[in-house]
Formats: structure tokens, C-alpha cells, sequence
């Protein structure tokens, strides 16, 4: 069963943290179409967090067509899940991780690695245009 | 507050004008307010804002000076069985009889409550592996705060008040007993009302937001629309608060810059955008204590005249 975590100290809201996660776990393939997503009490207990932060969540994965509700038996998946087969994704991570370590000897701090990678995406996507 | 009735349906609690007065003295004064059935409320103030005469008025143990508090669309007549059947209460202190033991304390709940669940009390301090034969005075802080719990569940009211519930606890015992708040508030039909000083917490636990200072009602609603109605602005220091995009609530001045926290139209802010100010979202405990350390905290949507507010009653923020 897929299991929830909570950052305190992230400054983004409860609900959307859950969201997040779910959209997340369905792109590294970790969460498939038909599994069923643990019920709204399990998950306020687990995480000890009002139960409507996550009925919220919950429809708003709804409202993105992620997952649907069965009546009684719980929220289920419905969205297909990253079209990337896993060999294509491993092959990518691993070259990214060798590209974060040259960026590393280079003395790059995690900041600014991260600010190159959203200036280069940002570049791409006017090119696009 | 009519907006959040749009559904139809009946609040959990409202209060309608509440005051009561100690002598000349107002502890509370034009409280209204609202929280809908199904909701987990915070309660937040500093000491001698008016909290504890609040929730004692909501249960039903005193009477309002003026005003009423409707529970589930009754109006709650002070002392009446019937007012005090349908909401469960856990005091700070858990005040248990230190000599009765659990099963004691259950036989005293059921003599007490008509709609007494024996089944829930007994499932319950079972799955928390307290003994029913203990004594009360041989259980730990947690161990009382659960049964206080656990007799407020078993009276099976549909609204819970829990005063400052956690404050005694431990890290530990205050995460398990939140653990089962938020477990029996997804299981059942129930409402919650929890005061407290540990704002920093509140955010997971709860959905509705009633902030009071000065015996008023300083900010009341939905924790997501109130957040969603507030930035905290950075601009040069020489802007004074009447030029700011919104309402200025709270302003803390820097050599050159300051940061405050406004209650403002999203979109309007979005229009009006100057170059070197900054707009960022605010968190709930920003939220929070911005509202409660407002310079002069009493008047937000809230008619009442400066000169009625009680002075004394205004202790400083410690915490």
C-alpha cells in the first residue's frame, strides 16, 4: 500500500504535498493504474493530519482525472501511468547523476545546480517558441 | 458569516453575539462565529483573550451575558441536560477522580450521559492497553488524557471541545493522542473545537481557524480562504501602511525595508505591482501571529466600539 510522508517545514500546503506525491510516485511507476490508494482515516492517523486535508487531496487528484473513488471501496488510480519505460527513466537518472557530480567537482552548490537546470529549461522552452 | 452556509446545511457551533461579563468587566464581547459540522477548528489566543469563557459558554457550564451559542441549530440553554449532552468536553487538566479507577470513571459516564457507548470506552483504553481496574492516580499524563478522550467520545456528542488538550504532554504522548483526535474526526461524524498555544502544530490538524485577542474575535474561517486572502508584503521602509495593496495587520520595520502582513484581493496585488516590492504567500503560523500581535488587536469585522474593550484583559503575547 502506498504510504504518504509529510515535510513540516516546506511551506506548501498539506494537501498539496499529498497531490504531489501521487503525480510523482505515477510518473517513477511506482504507483500503476487500479491500485488502491489507502483510505482517508489510515492516512490521518499515519501522518497524524486532519482527515479533510486529505479528502481534499483526494479530490483534487479526482479533479485531475488521477484517481476516482469507488463508493465504498475506496480511491483507486485511474490514470495511466509515465509512458517512459523504466530502463529509458534509469538510463536518464544515471547520466543525470553523473552530470550532478561533474557539476559537483566543479564546485557548483546544490543552488546553483538548480538554478542552471531552470535557466536551461527556461532557454528550451523559448526556443520552442 | 451566511457564505459558509451556501451548502445548506447546519453549523456544528454558532455563536451569534456571544459576550459575558465579569462585573464591569467584558471577557468577551460580539462573538460570532461559525464552524460547520465536520470541521476541526483551532482556537487560538494568548492567556486572558477570552478562550476559556468561550468554550465554557459553548458547553453549556456558563451563561452568556448576552448573545447566544446554537449547537447544531439548538439554541443551548446554560446547564441544561440537554445542552450539555451534545457536546463532549476534555478540560486542560484531564480532571479525573484520582482515586476512581478507569472502569470507575466509565460507571460514572454512563450514570451521567443517556447516550453512554460502554462498547467504544472499552474498545477503546483496551486498544491503548490501559487496564479498566487502574487507578486514575497510577496513570501516566498520557494515559489520563486518553481516557478523558476516550469519555468525551463515548458520550457520543456530535461536537468535541478540547481545551489546550496536549499542553501537559510529552512529544510522544502528544502525538498519539492528536493520532487518535484525527482518527476518531475521519471515523465519525464529528466536530472538533481544540484550543491552543502550539500554533506551529496547528496547520495539520486543522481546517477552520478562529483567532481571539482582547475578548474579540480577531479572524474567523476557513484555514485555506484565509491564507489564500493574505500576503506578506516586503517594500521600502518610507511606505506607510495607506499606501499598501490592502490592509496592513501586522509590520515589522527594518533600516531600510519592511515586512507586512496583509489581508488583500490576490488579483488586485497581482495588478498592482511595484517594482522592489515583494509578495510572498504566508504561512498559517505568519497568519497566526500576525493577527494575535496586531498592535491595537480588536476591531476586524467587528463592531463594537474602542472605548468598550476591555483594557485589562489585553495581556501581552508570551510564548
Amino acid at each position: 500500500m502506498f504510504r504518504f510522508r509529510l515535510d513540516g517545514s516546506s511551506g506548501v500546503p498539506p494537501y498539496l504535498q499529498l497531490v504531489h506525491q501521487v503525480r510523482q510516485a505515477l510518473l517513477l511507476g511506482y504507483l500503476q493504474e487500479g491500485d488502491r490508494l489507502p483510505t482517508v482515516k489510515d492516512v490521518a492517523a499515519d501522518l497524524v493530519i486532519n482527515p479533510n486535508t486529505v479528502v481534499k487531496a483526494y479530490r483534487q487528484l479526482e479533479h485531475e482525472g488521477i484517481a476516482g473513488g469507488r463508493p465504498g471501496q475506496g480511491t483507486f488510480i485511474t490514470a495511466t501511468s509515465s509512458p517512459v519505460p523504466a530502463q529509458t527513466q534509469q538510463d536518464l537518472r544515471a547520466s543525470l547523476e553523473a552530470w550532478l557530480r561533474a557539476a559537483q567537482e566543479a564546485g557548483m552548490s546544490d543552488e546553483a545546480v538548480t538554478a542552471l537546470i531552470a535557466a536551461a529549461r527556461h532557454g528550451m522552452r523559448k526556443e520552442r517558441v | 458569516m451566511a457564505e459558509h452556509n451556501a451548502e445548506g446545511s447546519v453549523p456544528a457551533l454558532r455563536t451569534d453575539r456571544l459576550g459575558r461579563r465579569y462585573g464591569r468587566m467584558w471577557a468577551l464581547r460580539d462573538c460570532t462565529i461559525e464552524v460547520p459540522a465536520g470541521a476541526v477548528a483551532a482556537l487560538v489566543g494568548p492567556n486572558g483573550a477570552g478562550k476559556t469563557t468561550l468554550l465554557e459558554m459553548i458547553i453549556g457550564l456558563l451563561e452568556p451575558t448576552e448573545g447566544q451559542v446554537a449547537v447544531f441549530g439548538e439554541t443551548s440553554r446554560a446547564g441544561t441536560a440537554q445542552a450539555l449532552a451534545r457536546v463532549g468536553y476534555v478540560a486542560q487538566d484531564h480532571p479525573l477522580y484520582r482515586d476512581f479507577t478507569v472502569a470507575d470513571m466509565f460507571h460514572l459516564g454512563r450514570a451521567m450521559n443517556p447516550r453512554w457507548d460502554q462498547q467504544v470506552a472499552a474498545a477503546r483504553v483496551d486498544a491503548l492497553g490501559i487496564p479498566l481496574r487502574r487507578k486514575v492516580r497510577h496513570l501516566s499524563g498520557g494515559q489520563r488524557a486518553q481516557v478523558s478522550l476516550t469519555m468525551a467520545l463515548a458520550k457520543r456528542a456530535p461536537l468535541l471541545v478540547l481545551d489546550e488538550p496536549v499542553s501537559s504532554l510529552d512529544p510522544v504522548a502528544r502525538l498519539e493522542f492528536m493520532r487518535d483526535v484525527m482518527a476518531s474526526a475521519a471515523d465519525a461524524d464529528l466536530t472538533f473545537l481544540i484550543s491552543s498555544h502550539v500554533v506551529s502544530e496547528l496547520e495539520r490538524f486543522c481546517d477552520w481557524l478562529i483567532v481571539l485577542a482582547s475578548g474579540h474575535v480577531q479572524l474567523a474561517g476557513p484555514a485555506d480562504d484565509l491564507l489564500a486572502v493574505h500576503r506578506l508584503l516586503t517594500v521600502p521602509r518610507a511606505v506607510p501602511d495607506a499606501e499598501l495593496p490592502g490592509t496592513a495587520i501586522h509590520r515589522t520595520d527594518s533600516d531600510r525595508h519592511s515586512t507586512v502582513l496583509v489581508r488583500t484581493d490576490p488579483v488586485q496585488l497581482a495588478v498592482q505591482g511595484h517594482a522592489g516590492w515583494q509578495a510572498d504567500p504566508v504561512s498559517f503560523e505568519e497568519l497566526v501571529m500576525g493577527y494575535l500581535q496586531r498592535p491595537s488587536a480588536a476591531t476586524t469585522g467587528n463592531p463594537a466600539p474602542a472605548a468598550q474593550r476591555p483594557a485589562a484583559s489585553a495581556k501581552a503575547v508570551t510564548r
